[in-house]
């Protein structure tokens, strides 16, 4: 791994900058921290504390977006699945987000003029823009793919633009070219150096397939049922070629050679 | 102001220590807080032989609290004694085994490797694991088979060595009895609550082994309710946990008869909290002028 020197881990009461709400299902929160946020890495993570929320006694862990250095912010987006990202959601400007951060190991950045595929699945994109936009910095010729299950499960598309050539692919064919992403005619050509993934786990793992048979390195972030996000509680594992290990600290990304997927 | 407590032969610079499982090793912890400042840490259940534990799902999480089936995912003994115990023996806290056993055998196997071990003067004996198919809590249950194990490892450890309780009996004061009569220094309790959760739209059991243990402020009552019972039934000391989020839940704790006590899954959710959970007892303490930790052990005022 690139990443071999992390920055601390630290709990803190981070500051809400802007709730950006993109539609029914999604929202942004941008948050400022009091400590330099230049060394986190792409497809780190955080823990949020989701206070009064009598059904939500763990934190919440949530992919960081973008990380802005120079105002000292980073981006979150979540989607709204249950009670605790609901609750999220209704924060606003000024109020405090308790978040353990950053946590996990990131995404394996890509040499320059590499080239590399990025495929996100609904909410999975989050971690893959702070990725795209590390690469393109790094002079890596970045394509994306973005694919959900319909119009409203397509976002932020033009924020990917920035750093990469944009695709999109929907189950119902209302935005994009119609299907699975793994049907979309960008994988169909299989010429990159590297693909990177978050998505749905059997998105994913379609993904690995072809990946492996182009052989193609192929990194995916998963998103293990957690408790701490530390590594100690040992319950967010996946079967890998070393045995058990922890999605918080061993993963999020993993090199999908090292999972027991097929 | 003393926070000092015994167990045994040995002192705690203060009460609060760390639940097994919930901590790691240590080093985990280091960006977070400065261990040295802590009682004791109790580091993850440790067994003969490396275990992988149970398949995820493992966890469930539930009103106040969550399911854990974990299985003691371990590397074993001889790799925490080669590998884990030189990066953390200079704690200047006291640390702590978690020592489990499929047998009576393993169980022994494993307090002599971690006897010989200089900087680890206590053992907390597991006889409690919830999520084991073999051993575990299986020991815990009965009074005979609690009594072997006790008895067994007794022979063979030297140092401190506290039996930590199941609360899935009919009568836990029972148990405690039966483990002090053959040796144990103390008794630390609760173990996990067997439980289980249930996801009504897969019509599926949530934890790949169907049950699992429950812990967090849902088990809080019932543990205090325990260790007040035993500590009305045993001399020794009695380890108290359960639920403990803050200050304030420890205090419970020892006016209960716990004269130490563990913080579990609370480290879960704020990584720092046993050291609010240390300032916070300090503080109660100045402001009841308090001048001494044992007024408050087994300080429960019920007249």
């Amino acid at each position: 791994m690139t990443n071999s020197i992390l920055p601390k881990k630290r709990v803190e009461d981070l500051s809400i900058i802007e709730n950006r709400i993109l539609n029914e299902d999604y929202f942004v929160l941008e948050v400022e921290s009091q400590h330099p946020v230049e060394n986190i890495v792409p497809g780190q993570f955080v823990e949020i504390l989701v206070n009064d929320s009598k059904n939500t006694f763990l934190r919440r862990p949530i992919s960081i977006y973008d990380v802005h250095p120079q105002r000292n912010t980073f981006e979150l987006l979540i989607q709204i699945v249950g009670e605790g990202t609901q609750h999220l959601s209704k924060l606003t400007q000024g109020q405090k987000l308790d978040t353990i951060y950053p946590l996990g190991l990131g995404y394996t950045l890509s040499k320059a003029g590499s080239k590399v595929l990025l495929v996100g699945g609904g909410v999975g994109i989050a971690p893959l823009l702070y990725l795209a936009k590390k690469l393109h910095q790094n002079q890596v010729e970045v394509h994306i793919l973005l694919g959900g299950r319909g119009k409203g499960n397509i976002i932020e598309t033009e924020r990917f633009s920035e750093f990469g050539k944009v695709y999109v692919s929907t189950n119902d064919g209302s935005v994009g070219e119609k299907g699975l992403v793994t049907e979309h005619s960008i994988m169909q050509n299989m010429n990159f150096d590297m693909i990177y993934s978050c998505g749905p786990d059997p998105m994913m793992k379609a993904v690995a397939r072809l990946a492996f048979k182009s052989t193609i390195e192929c990194e995916v972030s998963l998103e293990n049922m957690m408790a701490c996000g530390i590594g100690v509680c040992l319950c967010c594992v996946t079967p890998t070629t070393k045995g058990h290990q922890c999605v918080c600290t061993d993963g999020p990304v993993f090199n999908t050679r090292k999972l027991l997927w097929n | 102001m003393n926070l000092k407590v015994k167990i045994g032969n040995l002192e705690l610079k203060n009460p609060v220590m760390t639940a097994s499982g919930t901590f790691g090793y240590g080093p985990e912890f280091e960006d977070f807080i400065d261990i040295n400042r802590l009682g004791g840490i109790l580091v993850k259940g440790t067994t003969l032989n490396h275990r992988e534990g149970n398949a995820y799902p493992r966890m469930a999480e539930t009103p106040s609290g969550m399911l854990n089936a974990v299985g003691l995912q371990n590397k074993g003994v001889d790799v925490f004694c080669k590998d884990i115990y030189p990066k953390i023996k200079h704690y200047d806290t006291s640390i702590w085994v978690n020592v489990n056993g499929s047998t009576i055998e393993e169980y022994i196997e494993t307090a002599e490797r971690i006897n010989e071990l200089e900087h680890i003067p206590a053992i907390e004996l597991n006889i409690s694991c919830p999520n084991v198919k073999e051993g575990g809590m299986a020991f815990g249950v009965s009074c005979p088979s609690a009594v072997a194990v006790t008895n067994a490892v007794r022979k063979v450890y030297k140092k401190t060595m506290v039996v930590k309780l199941s609360p899935n009996v009919t009568n836990i004061a029972e148990i405690a009895k039966a483990v002090e009569a053959v040796g144990a220094d103390g008794v630390s309790l609760i173990n996990t609550m067997l439980a289980m959760a249930i996801n009504a739209e897969t019509r599926r059991p949530v934890l790949s082994t169907i049950t699992g243990g429950l812990s967090g402020p849902a088990v809080k009552p019932i543990a205090l309710r325990m260790v007040w019972q035993v500590a009305q039934a045993v001399k020794i000391p009695v380890v108290g946990m359960g639920g403990i989020m803050n200050a304030a839940d420890a205090i419970e704790f020892l006016l209960a008869g716990a004269t130490a006590v563990q913080v579990g899954t609370a480290n879960f959710i704020d990584p720092t909290v046993t050291l609010k959970i240390l300032d916070g007892i300090e503080e109660y303490m100045h402001r009841h002028g308090i001048k001494d930790i044992y007024e408050l052990i087994g300080g429960l005022k019920l007249n």
